[in-house]
């Protein structure tokens, strides 16, 4: 048993590291978050030459064919550089579900272009009840058209195609169809915008039924995960830097214990989360019987980690932490999205109970 | 990253599997209620048998009569051992944390003379560290010992030794140089506990219990050939017992708790909340969750630490996170345990209405007691604080 890194997967993180540290620094994810759409053509090309958007996808399709725990290494650190725009819900989020439900055709049609960096693509859940349960999902498809409205769809302005959670099936529409129409929600995360999306009488392509789409969820959720550590990695980082280097009372404050042990909690969280992140993704990846659960415990932790992170972090940066030039904010509203985002923590640990309360058992692998 | 088990590793299970469902006793079920002083020669006799088969020190080189087992490798053995409720061995902390410290330390002399009789359960180790002002700054303590005429005479108390009413030896950390700054005036004994002049008292806990004593070291005569390690040199010795205590330890907890939290659903559906059972209560259902959660990330943070102390070749201040992790978990999972069982989860023992033999109650306390014995969580954040994060000392 090996839970550590191979040189591959080190080389990917490393490399994924210097790349969005170079093309996607904070004053970029400064610029971007005050347009529109928080997205950039020329930095979307690059993720696609880097094979990035193509990561977990088959070859077959211009995909680079690797695993769950490589897209989650890469995941991490576009949350650490708190990359804004499409890429997760092109690819951790779309990608899987195209990739799960579509048949070869229509792989050819949408999950190429994604690989190869031309098409951008969501997916729609959400109506107004606002319930992360699929079960409460209300449209439905009449004759390959939809009706209806879903709201908090990420990036859906700058998607070619807006995959749809109907009550029975999973459909395909083309953004650009009669019958679309995309308005903008103004929510906390300014680096990953969300849409009212109305649907009258839009032609849908059926993709797949939506239980279909359930393991592609946990995959986008273990996903959301690890972008979630990564802003915890950057949050902790930052925090410990300025505890260094902060004076009051003639001493550094990360010199007081009030201080450190925050920072001690805050590393004690960001590592838990991590584990539990790169498990899940592991366990999807082997489908072992316990990787909805594995997913679950994640999210649980990872959750309400992001949020205390933040909080955290904030609080030892002070008055400095409150300011709107300081970077940490940013994170703290990513975090707060991403909580909620696929269901909180306590959404999750319902979700758990069902799986370990409810029924017999769901005992962890051995040793 | 590859969570299965490799060949070997499952070669080590099938092997230690199989030697155990040949071997270990049907009847400890029978003997663990009764208090130590009882079952300690059972447990003896227990570990004489593993030592018998090879498998009572499977950490250790084998040159030392280990099997030189990789930390997953160790994690399944006691996941196996765990599995069958195997009885602990008697000699743990021999076992455990002061023989790989002789092996570390030791003189050819010492280790010949030890090492065998730690393994055979024939001599029972203690740990003589903390002192009544030296707990969390053990590198305080004013234990001395002056040279007389070829022997170190030692005068001191100590406290909080495990295993002091049954221990022939004791690991004793000593001031050797008052002069020195106080880390470096240290060193470390290897004490015959029937020297004339050591006394040992038990030490009443507050679940009512005596696990820990107090040893009084009135001039006690030890030989020289008994200093482990160097001269002044007994905090680094005393330190590297002590990242044993927080490398291994959490991997036999994790099947305490994970047999903790089942029984604990198992009770949840069988007693009554707001007119349904209590596993159907959303608030319980959310705690036994948030508990069911932290449970196995505990398991994951330590199969991470093991590859990552694999990769480094030292047990580090990552230990840290476990200790804090597993200790105010254990808590959390205790106070639950409380809310759901209300006043039933009070009785004690001896009470007829008691659930699983007093076993909650007896959590509940004894587990306050988690956050600060093996090195309180103030401790551990400052280890963390300083050596993981590079904080400056504050303390």
């Amino acid at each position: 048993m090996e839970f550590g890194l191979n040189e591959s997967q080190e080389i990917l993180r490393d490399s994924a590291r210097s790349f969005f540290s170079g093309e996607c620094p904070m004053s970029e994810v400064r610029r971007l978050m005050a347009t529109d759409s928080a997205y950039d053509s020329s930095l979307w090309r690059k993720l696609a030459d880097q094979g990035y958007t193509g990561i977990i996808f088959p070859e077959e399709y211009g995909g680079v064919g690797l695993g769950q725990v490589e897209l989650i290494l890469l995941m991490e650190e576009a949350g650490r550089a708190l990359l804004p725009g499409p890429f997760f819900s092109t690819v951790a989020l779309a990608g899987s579900v195209i990739d799960a439900l579509a048949t070869a055709e229509q792989k050819k049609n949408y999950l190429a272009p994604i690989c190869g960096g031309e098409a951008r693509s969501t997916v729609a859940i959400l109506e107004v009840a606002a319930s992360w349960e699929l079960e409460d999902i209300q449209m439905a498809a009449a004759s390959g058209k939809l009706s209806g409205e879903k709201l908090f769809v990420p990036d859906a302005a700058v998607a070619d195609w807006i995959v749809v959670l109907t009550r029975n099936g999973v459909f395909l529409v083309d953004k650009k169809s009669p019958g679309v129409r995309i308005s903008p929600m103004f929510s906390m995360d300014l680096t990953r915008k969300l849409y009212a999306v109305q649907f009258d009488n839009a032609p849908a392509e059926r993709l797949g039924d939506l239980a279909g789409a359930k393991t592609a969820m946990d995959i986008a959720t273990a996903a959301l995960v690890a972008e979630m550590v990564g802003g915890m990695q950057s949050t902790l980082d930052r925090t410990v830097e300025y505890a260094k280097t902060r004076k009051q009372f003639g001493k550094t404050i990360g010199s007081f214990q009030a201080v450190q042990h925050q920072c001690a909690d805050m590393y004690l969280e960001t590592e838990s989360s991590r584990s539990a992140a790169y498990y899940a993704a592991w366990a999807l990846e082997e489908n072992v019987p316990d990787a909805r659960a594995a997913v679950s415990i994640a999210k649980i932790y990872a959750s309400d980690a992001g949020r205390t992170v933040g909080n955290r972090g904030i609080q030892i940066h002070g008055g400095m932490g409150f300011t709107w030039e300081n970077d940490l904010h940013l994170y703290y509203r990513r975090a707060k999205a991403s909580e909620t985002t696929f269901g909180d923590a306590t959404f999750h640990r319902e979700r758990l109970a069902r799986l370990a309360i409810d029924s017999a058992s769901v005992a962890g692998t051995s040793a | 990253m590859d969570l299965n088990l490799t060949r070997e590793e499952v070669a080590f299970r099938d092997e230690f599997r199989s030697w155990l469902a040949s071997n270990v006793p049907n009847d400890w079920s029978r003997w663990r209620e009764k208090p130590l002083e009882e079952s300690f020669s059972y447990l003896r006799a227990w570990q004489r048998r593993l030592h018998e088969g090879g498998w009572a020190a499977v950490s250790w080189p084998k040159e030392y009569g280990g099997r030189g087992a990789t930390l997953m490798q160790q994690a399944i053995f006691w996941e196996e051992m765990a599995r069958v409720e195997a009885p602990p061995m008697a000699n743990a902390l021999g076992l455990g944390l002061i023989g790989p410290t002789i092996i570390a330390y030791g003189t050819d002399a010492q280790k010949k003379r030890f090492i065998p009789k730690i393994l055979s359960a024939e001599e029972i180790w203690c740990q003589g560290f903390s002192e009544p002002n030296a707990g969390s700054d053990l590198a305080a303590l004013q234990t001395e010992a002056r040279l007389d005429d070829g022997d170190y005479v030692v005068n001191g108390q100590k406290v909080w030794t495990s295993y002091g009413w049954v221990g022939d030896w004791c690991e004793l950390v000593v001031r050797t140089d008052p002069a020195a700054p106080k880390h470096k005036g240290l060193t470390v004994l290897l004490v015959d506990m029937k020297s004339r002049g050591v006394e040992v008292r038990p030490l009443r806990q507050m679940t009512g219990e005596s696990e820990f004593n107090e040893l009084f070291f009135r001039d006690v005569r030890v030989p020289i050939e008994n200093v482990l390690g160097k001269v002044n040199d007994g905090w680094n010795v005393a330190v590297s017992t002590l990242m044993y205590e927080r490398g291994s330890y959490g991997a036999r907890l994790h099947l305490l708790f994970k047999r903790n939290i089942s029984r604990l659903i198992e009770l949840a559906r069988s007693v009554p909340r707001n007119g349904r059972s209590a596993a159907e209560d959303p608030l319980i259902r959310q705690k036994l969750a948030q508990c069911f959660a932290e449970i196995e990330i505990m398991r994951l943070n330590q199969l991470r630490a093991f590859s990552r102390i694999t990769a480094t070749g030292v047990p580090g201040p990552e230990g840290s996170i476990q200790k804090i992790f597993w200790s105010e978990l254990n808590q959390r999972v205790q106070q639950l345990a409380q809310e759901i069982l209300g006043p039933y989860g009070h009785l004690l023992a001896a009470d007829p209405h008691a659930i699983d033999k007093g076993l909650w109650s007896y959590g509940y306390l004894r587990t306050r007691g988690n956050t600060i014995e093996a090195g309180t969580s103030e401790v551990q954040r400052n280890i963390i604080g300083h050596f993981v994060l590079g904080l400056p000392r504050s303390y």
